[in-house]
């Protein structure tokens, strides 16, 4: 008899379907109707019980009573539930027809609560699935090693700097930048053209030279200058003119020279050395000749 | 004493890739002249890129969005929210964008990158790591300009390597502006692509100097498909299948 079941599974023996937790008492019977382990839910402990279960989609109601108690085989009698929501109340209740009122209401609340899942499934398949693809621990770790190697083995920025200068050289930037040795080579390659011009050139270049301060500089060019016997001669020649025309066209050159606020110092005091260096420059000129 | 021998590095001994581009190839310059990069290059597209994220994204990778839209000109980010991207891209076609950048994240987060070129063109799916945002970099730079920089393209070697080249260099418009002083550089090295965002001076006529703003991150190719992105009916031109491609350490694909 039931009673006898309960009070044995209840409280005081073991139910290897019951879970306790801190706050309520759970029945992982797979019959069970409400998922509590209660009096009234326990289907063990019920001679007349009715349970609502899903199977690929379509709800059964099942249905166990006294007269097959002694036939486990034929114990739960299943009926197929239609599959509009209202029609399928009404088999419930037409099935469940006398049956106590509890068991009939939370019939109808699990198939609902069934129906409701089942159409919430259908939904999210039609969107997109996430798909979880596992990492492996050790090709993650590897991928990590190469990765680490290879930016030691990229040197990024040597790579950069050298990429940039030699757009540099290529001229991509036009004339945006004019360093020295630049103009130098357009002033090269501009000797059949008006003489102006390149001693202007000449003069923005050796103010800038000397305005740079740096030294190998200076005296690069002037190892290239005497690599080129017509450089000297146009030099001397460029000088002369400049005696008169340098104060007019330095300031004109030092307004166009890039930073040159810094430099007017230096390029001020040379103004009187120019003048008298005009035999200087060629000194040191002869000095990297002898050497 | 016997000269002193050449180090063998990994690059030295690098397994010679059959499909290296050589500079003087006519079919592979008759390739390009015709493939989906054309219009961009003979200047008649401009680019305009959508950058987006999977679902829900967190922070970091709402901000690493935005740092990207900074540096690349002309792109705009737009949320997810759910929504398909079979369904977006025949918008953004709609709308005139030219490539799209879908972010995915994972556990907060960016771990890979979709690069699509959209007027049906091929769509990269990278793996992303290191994801260095601003203010996690070491510099003291200030932000990019609005100016559009330039672009530099380091290493990519193979025919691969040569046509993701193209798919970088078609995200940023053709004209730089050497004003802004800005370089966006795509090193790949061992099949790993580093992205880095400098800007650089010149200080004399050999010294450049460089300043690091702007994000960074390395990407791994996994698969270059032939149209825009339909992971079940795609055509794949390459995908990295780790049994075969993963064997020798000093055989790159990139």
């Amino acid at each position: 008899s039931p009673q006898i079941v309960w009070s044995m599974l209840g409280n005081r023996q073991f139910c290897s379907y019951k879970m306790t937790t801190k706050t309520q008492n759970f029945c992982r019977n797979e019959y069970n109707l409400t998922g509590l382990c209660n009096r009234s839910s326990c289907p063990l402990a019920n001679s007349q019980y009715a349970t609502i279960r899903e199977e690929k989609g379509r709800c059964y109601l099942y249905m166990k009573t006294i007269e097959r108690a002694a036939f486990p085989r034929r114990l739960w009698e299943r009926v197929l539930l239609h599959k509009n929501y209202e029609k399928a109340l009404e088999q419930i209740d037409e099935n469940l027809i006398y049956w106590p009122r509890f068991i009939r209401h939370k019939c109808k609340q699990r198939f609902t609560k069934i129906t409701q899942y089942l159409i919430r499934i259908r939904k999210l398949t039609l969107k997109r699935q996430r798909k979880l693809v596992p990492l492996r621990r050790k090709i993650e770790r590897r991928e990590k090693r190469r990765e680490e190697k290879a930016l030691i083995a990229a040197q990024l920025d040597n790579a950069i700097e050298k990429e940039l200068l030699e757009r540099l050289k290529q001229d991509t930037y036009g004339d945006i930048y004019n360093f020295p040795i630049h103009a130098f080579d357009k002033a090269l390659q501009q000797q059949g053209a008006e003489s102006e011009s390149e001693s202007e050139a000449e003069q923005e270049e050796e103010e800038e030279e000397e305005g740079v301060g740096t030294r190998e500089f200076v005296e690069a060019e002037e190892s290239e200058l005497s690599d080129f016997e017509d450089m000297d001669k146009l030099e001397t020649s460029s000088e002369e003119e400049q005696e008169e025309e340098e104060e007019v066209e330095k300031k004109a050159s030092h307004s166009k020279s890039k930073g040159k606020t810094p430099l007017k110092g230096p390029a001020r005091r040379k103004r009187p050395y120019i003048e008298i260096e005009y035999e200087e420059e060629t000194e040191p000129t002869t000095k990297t000749k002898a050497a | 004493a016997p000269p002193k021998p050449i180090p063998k590095t990994i690059e030295n001994q690098r397994v010679y890739d059959e499909t290296t581009v050589d500079p003087n190839d006519e079919e592979v310059a008759f390739d390009e002249a015709t493939d989906e990069f054309a219009p961009y290059f003979n200047r008649q597209t401009v680019p305009k890129i959508l950058i987006t994220t999977s679902d829900r994204p967190r922070g970091r990778t709402v901000r690493f969005c935005e740092q990207l839209a900074t540096v690349i000109p002309n792109s705009h980010v737009y949320y997810r929210r759910g929504l398909a991207l079979k369904r977006i891209i025949p918008q953004c076609i709609a709308r005139d964008f030219t490539d799209l950048i879908v972010i995915n994240e994972d556990r907060k987060i960016p771990n890979g990158l979709v690069l699509s070129h959209l007027p049906d063109g091929p769509t990269a799916h990278f793996r992303m790591s290191s994801v260095r945002l601003r203010k996690e970099i070491k510099r003291k730079g200030q932000e990019p300009t609005e100016h559009v920089p330039e672009v530099i393209l380091n290493n990519f070697t193979t025919r691969l390597g040569h046509s993701l080249g193209r798919m970088f260099a078609s995200l940023f418009p053709h004209d730089p502006q050497f004003i802004g002083r800005q370089v966006a550089t795509f090193h790949n090295q061992r099949d790993y692509i580093f992205f880095r965002f400098h800007r650089y001076i010149f200080k004399s006529e050999k010294k450049v100097g460089i300043q690091e703003l702007g994000p960074r991150f390395t990407l791994k190719l996994r698969s270059l498909q032939k149209g825009t992105f339909d992971s079940k009916f795609g055509e794949y031109e390459w995908i990295h299948k780790r049994r075969e491609m993963d064997t020798s350490r000093r055989k790159f694909h990139l």
